[in-house]
């Protein structure tokens, strides 16, 4: 009696807590040139059920900072700080064997391009079946039943048929099915998705992304999307978070940052969307340069070097490093120098954002 | 797949013509007839003469390249009368040197040839494909960097210095091998083990060095594939990643060079044959080709093209099994 209850109630508590907490998280790795401080200091937490989308250049440590999540960085190469923490479990550090029986089980991963992530010379359904069997050792016909009743789920016809069809037989967006197929297998909690829609056409996009929405309100799992697409994250988000330099520079629901962004950068990402509704003359507005070098990173604000509103010349865009800071709306944060109101204004008044 | 193989074939059949004629055409463009390279000291005109006619070699290119294909697919008769002599189909001739029927030159050397071929293919594979492998795991290590440097010096090492070195040391010095030779595995399996272990393991350690390099450098590459990484992705222990993943991977192209290189061997071990002094196909080849003596040249040349179309065939169909996205058609 006392043993139920008591696992019950360390149930709940895990229930309460967010699924994922990420905390101070750095990533550095040595190459040749230097250190590469891909990721610098990120904290953010996820639900159960809620979904979480990470926006940014490529080179702005996204990617890096959803691969440590799983342990799959190089870790003989690589110097992890801060804290991650699954179901209440810290990652960080922890020995390399446990995080493997973790990995496909209470976080998976969707990678970008799934014809690569595939590997070419077994059959998809062998493929989903181990993932099932690495952490259902044994029950191989389980397994095949399981990758069966899994492509069935994620919409693909014919399941029992195409179960022994080799990736290069898939169409690209059955191929992402397939992959969605695999990482639900075990039934995670934390689901990653790495661009999953980039390799795709746009009706297939939207299949994909309607499926993703289904599976998590059957599954309630909490979901990261990564992506550089602004249209996908504010079709499936409820929170963004905006990367660049290997810092989050905006943090907010979607409504906040999508709307009512305060950071420059955010609004660079914004302006260079083109519109259906717009003028088909009007040249879009990319953000002048390049993404920075995460080994030499410009001093004070990454972004000042490309920023229309930076305050230089004693001013400290160049000097100091802005912390996230809170807004005057709740749970909205960025790291920008300009007061609040100044950028209120010049978003107001100079941003004019192609959908609009 | 049937009328994959039936087209390989044809064009195979085509191709091994297309060798005969150019080597016939080749013999020919020699500018001394193999009767003098025959008639030794005390020769004169007539004496050529006599010979040339004795080989058939007054007769004009194409007659005498008829009679061969005729020999080739139906047998052919030598001489007319009582000194005739039938030689049955396929029929290469007989040595202008010894009088020999080729296709009794042939199966008595390629045995030999197929020993020290295969002893060191499997030598080569083994010690190249697992250093480059364990190389490439443990990357950086003290033992990737020492494999590498092995291997750079193995590949640029060459047979005829390394072989007599090794011959010198364990044949005349220290007296543990037998001076290498061929004796027939089925009368004396053990001889023919520790006559050939010295070339093979020459030749063997040689070319692994090259192995080892190719292997080391695929699975470098493949370790880097998103498909690796979706196998860690799923909590597969490294293992398996390494050996179902990566491996499997890696191998494909390997197979294809191991394949090939199978192939070009067997026609004739030649510096490998020299070095050791084992009378192989390469070794009969070369001594042919010098002494023009065409009928054998023919008969080496004809079956070292059949061995490598032959494996280029097997190469292929393997590589459709290996990999599922490899039609052949």
């Amino acid at each position: 009696m006392t043993a139920t209850a008591s696992s019950a109630a360390t149930s709940e508590v895990q229930d309460d807590r967010p699924y994922l907490e990420v905390d101070d998280l750095r990533v550095q790795f040595k190459t040749e040139d230097g250190i590469v401080r891909a990721v610098d200091g990120i904290s953010f937490k996820l639900e159960r059920g809620r979904t979480l989308g990470i926006v940014g250049e490529s080179g702005s440590g996204k990617s890096v900072t959803s691969l440590t999540v799983l342990g799959l960085h190089n870790m003989a190469r690589t110097r992890v700080t801060g804290s991650v923490r699954v179901n209440g479990r810290e990652i960080v550090g922890l020995d390399e064997e446990k995080v493997r029986r973790m990995r496909g089980r209470d976080m998976a991963m969707i990678f970008q391009d799934p014809l690569s992530a595939l590997h070419p010379y077994y059959t998809i359904g062998r493929q989903i079946a181990e993932a099932y069997l690495v952490h259902h050792p044994g029950q191989k016909a389980k397994a095949k039943r399981r990758a069966i009743e899994m492509l069935d789920r994620v919409g693909i016809p014919q399941p029992q048929r195409r179960y022994d069809s080799y990736p290069h037989e898939f169409s690209g967006g059955m191929r992402q099915r397939a992959m969605i197929a695999m990482a639900l297998v075990n039934d995670p909690s934390l689901l990653i998705a790495d661009e999953p829609t980039t390799a795709l056409d746009v009706t297939v996009q939207a299949q994909i992304l309607d499926l993703l929405d289904d599976l998590q309100r059957e599954f309630n799992s909490a979901i990261i999307m990564i992506t550089h697409d602004l249209g996908v994250v504010s079709r499936v988000a409820n929170d963004v978070m905006v990367m660049y330099g290997g810092h989050a520079i905006e943090f907010g629901s979607v409504d906040q940052v999508l709307t009512e962004p305060q950071h420059p950068y955010t609004w660079g990402l914004l302006q260079s969307v083109p519109s259906l509704r717009g003028n088909a003359e009007d040249d879009l507005d990319p953000i002048p340069g390049s993404p920075p070098s995460l080994i030499n990173l410009p001093s004070g604000c990454a972004f000042h070097p490309r920023c229309a509103y930076r305050m230089i010349g004693g001013g400290p865009c160049d000097l100091e490093v802005p912390e996230l800071l809170p807004t005057a709306q709740e749970g909205h944060v960025v790291a920008c120098h300009l007061p609040e109101n100044e950028r209120r204004r010049i978003f107001a008044e100079e941003i004019k954002l192609g959908a609009e | 797949m049937a009328r994959y193989l039936i087209r390989r074939i044809l064009l195979a059949v085509l191709t091994m013509f297309a060798v005969s004629i150019v080597t016939f055409l080749l013999f020919f463009a020699v500018p001394t007839s193999p009767a003098y390279v025959m008639c030794g000291k005390q020769c004169d005109a007539h004496a050529i003469a006599q010979t040339e006619h004795r080989l058939g070699l007054d007769e004009p290119t194409y007659v005498q390249y008829g009679q061969f294909m005729k020999g080739m697919v139906a047998g052919r008769t030598y001489g007319t009368g009582d000194l005739a002599v039938k030689c049955p189909a396929p029929c290469l001739g007989f040595s202008f040197r010894t009088n020999e029927p080729v296709t009794d030159i042939i199966k008595r050397t390629v045995p030999v040839t197929v020993s020290i071929v295969v002893g060191a293919l499997v030598i080569q594979t083994v010690l190249g494909v697992g250093l480059g492998m364990i190389s490439a795991l443990k990357r950086g290590s003290v033992f990737d960097k020492t494999a590498v440097g092995v291997s750079l010096v193995g590949a640029s090492m060459q047979i005829y210095f390394f072989g007599p070195i090794l011959l010198l040391i364990f044949v005349y010095s220290l007296h543990v091998l037998p001076n290498p030779g061929y004796t027939s595995p089925f009368d004396n399996p053990g001889q023919w083990f520790t006559q050939l272990l010295l070339p093979w393991a020459t030749l063997g350690f040689l070319n692994s060095a090259i192995y080892a390099r190719l292997s080391r450098a695929q699975m470098l590459e493949t370790l880097s594939e998103d498909f690796v990484r979706t196998a860690r992705a799923k909590g597969l222990p490294k293992r398996k990643v390494y050996a179902r993943h990566a491996l499997r991977a890696a191998i494909t192209p390997i197979v294809t060079i191991a394949g090939l290189d199978l192939g070009g061997a067997l026609g004739g071990a030649v510096i490998t044959e020299t070095v050791f002094g084992v009378n192989g196909l390469g070794r009969t080849a070369v001594q042919a080709v010098n002494d023009l003596n065409l009928p054998v040249v023919m008969g080496t040349v004809l079956l070292a093209a059949f061995f490598i179309i032959v494996m280029n065939i097997i190469v292929d169909v393997l590589y459709s099994v290996i990999d599922p996205r490899v039609r052949l058609g």
